[in-house]
C-alpha cells in the first residue's frame, strides 16, 4: 500500500495556522476530499479559526478544489474565524479571476503581507 | 494522435485516460499556457461526465474521444447519465452564488477552450482548442 503524505503541512505563527499544499496538483478528487477533511479539522480545532493558505507550491486545480476552498471559507465565517490566501501563481490567479472569486477570498502577495492582515 | 476509451465511472481509469492525451499534446510542444487550460478542461469534463453524468455509477461509461495535432485538440466525453440543459446552470460569478461549491467547471472550460458543444441531451460535450498562431504574439515556436 502507498505511504499516505498528509496533504497539507501546518505550522503556527502567533494564533494563525499557516497551511501549505504538499501537492503541486489539487486536480484529483480523492485528494482534494484528504485537504477537505484535513482543513475541516484544522477549522474544528479553533474557536474563531485563523488560517493563511499558502499555495506556493501549487501548479494546477480544478473547480472542485475552488469548492473546497469555498467550503473552508463558509466554515471558518460561521465561526467568525479569518481566512487569508497567499503566494498564488499568475496563472492560478487567473482561475480566481474568471471565477470572480479574488472577490470572495482575501488574497496577499505575500505570506507577510498575509500574516499582518489578521485582526 | 487520436485516441479512443470507453472507462467505467472510476477516478483511476479516467485518471489514465487524461494522462495519455495530456501526454500527446505535451508530445506537440503545445505552449504552457495552453497546457494549464487543456489540462484543467480535460479534468472538468471527465469529472463532469462521473460524477454529475453517471453519479458514480460504476456500471455506467464514460466514451472519451480525442483527436490531439500540432494545431489542434478535440476531445469529446460521452456519459450514460440524464443529460443536463446548460442554460439552467446558475452563474456561477453571480454575488448570490459565489459562497456556492459547486458549478464552475463549466465556465472553467468555457474559458480555456475555444469551443464547447453539447449533444445528446447535454450527455455528450466536446470541447475543442485551437493553437494561436504565434508570429503575431511574439512567442517562437519550432
Amino acid at each position: 500500500m502507498p505511504e499516505h503524505i498528509p496533504p497539507v503541512a501546518v505550522s503556527q505563527e502567533k494564533s494563525v495556522k499557516i497551511v501549505e499544499f504538499t501537492n503541486s496538483k489539487i486536480l484529483d478528487e480523492a485528494n482534494i476530499a484528504d485537504i477537505d477533511i484535513t482543513l475541516r479539522a484544522l477549522i474544528n480545532e479553533d474557536a474563531a479559526p485563523k488560517l493563511l493558505l499558502d499555495f506556493s507550491s501549487v501548479d494546477h486545480l480544478s473547480s472542485a478544489a475552488l469548492g473546497a476552498l469555498i467550503n473552508c471559507n463558509n466554515l471558518i465565517k460561521q465561526k467568525n474565524g479569518q481566512l487569508r490566501l497567499t503566494n498564488i501563481k499568475p496563472q492560478i490567479y487567473e482561475v480566481f479571476q474568471i471565477t470572480k472569486l479574488n472577490k470572495l477570498f482575501r488574497i496577499y502577495p505575500s505570506r507577510a503581507e498575509g500574516l499582518t492582515s489578521f485582526t | 494522435m487520436t485516441f479512443h476509451r470507453v472507462i467505467s465511472s472510476n477516478l483511476i481509469e479516467q485518471r489514465e485516460a487524461q494522462k495519455r492525451i495530456l501526454d500527446a499534446v505535451e508530445s506537440f510542444h503545445w505552449p504552457a499556457n495552453d497546457m494549464f487550460g487543456i489540462k484543467l478542461a480535460l479534468e472538468e469534463v471527465l469529472i463532469n461526465a462521473i460524477k454529475h453524468g453517471n453519479k458514480f455509477d460504476k456500471s455506467k461509461k464514460v466514451k472519451i474521444d480525442a483527436t490531439v495535432t500540432y494545431d489542434r485538440i478535440e476531445i469529446t466525453v460521452e456519459d450514460e447519465g440524464e443529460g443536463f440543459c446548460k442554460d439552467h446552470v446558475p452563474d456561477p460569478t453571480a454575488e448570490e452564488n459565489l459562497t456556492k461549491c459547486s458549478g464552475r467547471g463549466i465556465l472553467l472550460m468555457e474559458a480555456y477552450m475555444d469551443e464547447i458543444s453539447y449533444s445528446k441531451g447535454g450527455r455528450r460535450c466536446r470541447i475543442i482548442k485551437a493553437r494561436k498562431d504565434h508570429s503575431t504574439d511574439g512567442t517562437a515556436h519550432s
